[in-house]
């Protein structure tokens, strides 16, 4: 226990003190207009004690504790074990894989309405954090306007079944490809920036279109939003109680079965996750073509790619469009899904929380970014009695996340093999 | 081969090659020499279009490169090995190859990898190994490797002895020999002056933007001026 950590574990039960109690221990009452200040309860004052005295002995004896927890076995385990053979881990990947992706077909019938629902959200965030991946983890480029490409997706299916009572299955592909459009047209000018100054010029490229789809109102009807946006129907059958467009028909007639609201919610759930799939196939696909090589060559070195011959502009504008394609694939299924959408649902907040899956996945890999998407997204609800906390266990976790992993949950994986010492 | 000629260069305002005239034939070893700051590695990005001149001409095979973009001139026979080596070190050693021969078929990049490792048995060894695991005399292997699978009928190295150990730099230049053998023009750029101008054919001496003195490596090496600025007296 050293004379530093001593002031170092003071100065940080300080800091706990300096932000908790200000949050913790003020109360705002309002009475009539008037809005009032009043002093929390004795408990809660004494738990911001506590905590600032848990983080001050934590601080204390640190080295000693941080000691401990390195040397538990359990933690370690994997850390001598040989790396397995790479064409076995790959095959048992596939299978593990496939496996899942059958359970997730079959898994809506058993589970409740809210549980399909989630699930299908949750599918919504794993196209996005795809798609981001390509162009954060894979190309490298720092991307904080994703979510416009989200907007325009869902804008666009909303729009054109207001305006032209377009479906859903022609609304997927002209949503995914006019995002696509807007990724191109914004990569043009802005590939050439680098680092913090492209995830400026991103960042304010989200806003830009949020922006615009909060003020243009005679078109996109403001902070308003679009209604009404129509369910997916199977192969022209529809999903509702009764038929609502004329030639129709409906799901439960034509199978001779009773009326469900489950049913919608099920195919919903079962369209996200074939899209899921394929998302994740045809990036899949791509990482292992020359252009997926091309887009890490140049995240790792820009000169040594440029020296190779490639175009930079080509390989960034490649990475970006296809990003922006599945960001405007999820955006319809998600304005499907929800039947609704504002402006609200497209703040720089969504951008952050997919670059933070990407993140936290860990860059470039496919399985990790599905495994945190589905830990971001499932999380928040489950914890749901502590919801006024939840942006604060979020930052937590991310914080704890970056000391801890920094690589993320599953680095993505190249084949190398280990050197054995020399003798 | 490649020719420049009256070649000025600019970083913004300030001109860093103040009319600069070199020639390298086909077949030959050129080596470029100068100390830091000379021009050395402006002159070669000038060739490959990353500044492009802001006047005179820079023709490669009878052809004027000076404004074609870098893309295309790095996709036209002509392969770089860049300075401080740019090897791709999060890749393994076979993929840093086979982004070398980005543009080629399947085919052809497997013989220019075999080739490659024909050239450095020691790639070979390393094959599945991250790159940026390797020792420098290994990483500047790889990029001389990579360089070559494109298979380019000239090679421009920059400064491929930098920061190596004596032994492995007589490798590199024993390579180097062995390149215009196999019928590859080189351009080398080096500060190590004497191995430069001993492997070399013909020699640019460059001083602060200019060609200071030409003439075959023997006379060069041989030179009083030369070997007072360049060889330790």
């Amino acid at each position: 226990m050293a004379a530093h950590n001593f002031k170092h574990a003071l100065f940080c039960a300080f800091i706990t003190l300096l932000i908790s109690y200000p949050i913790l221990g003020f109360n705002l009452e309002a009475q009539g207009i008037n809005i009032t200040i009043t002093g929390a309860d004795t408990t809660t004052i004494l738990g911001v004690l506590l905590a600032a005295v848990v983080v001050f002995l934590f601080q204390l004896f640190r080295d000693q504790i941080m000691g401990r927890v390195g040397d538990l076995t359990s933690l370690t385990a994997g850390k001598h074990k040989e790396p397995m053979a790479e064409n076995r881990r790959a095959k048992i990947e596939s299978w593990v894989l496939t496996g899942i992706v059958i359970l997730a077909l079959f898994w809506p019938f058993f589970m409740s309405r809210g549980a399909v629902d989630l699930a299908t959200l949750v599918l919504i965030y794993i196209m996005l954090a795809l798609g981001l991946n390509v162009v954060v983890g894979l190309a490298g480029l720092l991307d904080l306007g994703y979510v416009a490409f989200y907007a325009v997706g869902a804008y666009t299916f909303a729009l054109l079944s207001q305006y032209l009572g377009v479906s859903f299955w022609f609304a997927l592909p002209i949503g995914a490809l006019l995002a696509a459009t807007f990724g191109l047209v914004l990569g043009f000018p802005v590939l050439r920036l680098r680092g913090d100054y492209l995830a400026i010029v991103t960042l304010g490229f989200g806003e830009i279109i949020r922006i615009l789809l909060n003020n243009w109102t005679n078109l996109t009807g403001g902070p308003n939003g679009i209604g009404g946006i129509p369910d997916p129907t199977l192969f022209g059958m529809e999903f509702g109680r009764r038929v609502k467009e004329e030639g129709n028909t409906s799901f439960h007639e034509t199978f001779g079965i009773a009326y469900s609201g489950e049913h919608k919610v099920i195919f919903l759930y079962l369209i996200a996750l074939v899209l899921a799939v394929f998302t994740a196939l045809v990036i899949r696909r791509f990482m292992r073509m020359p252009v997926g090589r091309a887009w890490e060559a140049l995240r790792e070195d820009e000169i040594a790619a440029r020296s190779l011959g490639l175009s930079r502009t080509a390989v960034k504008l490649s990475a970006f469009t296809i990003g922006a394609f599945f960001a405007g694939f999820a955006g319809t299924v998600f304005a499907s899904k929800q039947g609704f959408i504002s402006p609200e649902s497209f703040v720089f907040l969504e951008s952050a929380i997919i670059l933070a899956i990407v993140v936290l996945g860990g860059m470039g890999s496919q399985i990790g970014v599905v495994l945190a998407a589905i830990a971001v997204t499932i999380l928040p609800e489950l914890a749901r009695e502590f919801s006024e906390y939840r942006m604060l266990i979020f930052g937590a976790a991310m914080v704890l996340m970056m000391v801890w992993r920094p690589q993320g949950l599953m680095p993505m994986r190249r084949i190398h093999i280990e050197l054995k010492k020399q003798e | 081969m490649l020719v420049l000629e009256d070649v000025h260069t600019h970083y913004g305002k300030i001109e860093a090659l103040h009319g600069v005239s070199v020639e390298v034939k086909k077949g030959e070893i050129v080596s470029l020499i100068g100390a830091n700051g000379a021009g050395k590695t402006t002159l070669l990005m000038t060739v490959c279009g990353n500044p492009q001149a802001s006047s005179g001409r820079v023709i490669l095979n009878g052809r004027d490169i000076t404004r074609d973009p870098t893309a295309n001139i790095m996709r036209s026979g002509i392969a770089i090995v860049p300075e401080g080596r740019r090897i791709f070190s999060g890749l393994t050693v076979e993929e840093n190859l086979h982004m070398g021969g980005f543009f080629n078929t399947k085919a052809e990049i497997r013989k220019s990898q075999d080739h490659a490792y024909e050239l450095f048995p020691r790639l070979k060894e390393r094959e599945h190994q991250r790159a940026g695991t390797m020792s420098g005399g290994e990483q500047q292997m790889l990029a001389i490797g990579r360089a070559l699978m494109s298979k380019p009928n000239m090679i421009i190295l920059d400064e491929p002895s930098l920061g190596l150990a004596p032994l492995v730099i007589k490798q590199i230049f024993e390579i180097i020999g062995h390149l215009r053998d196999e019928g590859i023009t080189v351009f080398l750029v080096e500060q190590n002056a004497h191995q430069a101008l001993n492997l070399a054919d013909r020699g640019y001496v460059l001083e602060t933007g200019k060609i200071r003195l030409q003439d075959t490596g023997k006379n060069l090496l041989a030179n009083p001026e030369v070997q007072n600025a360049y060889l330790g007296g």
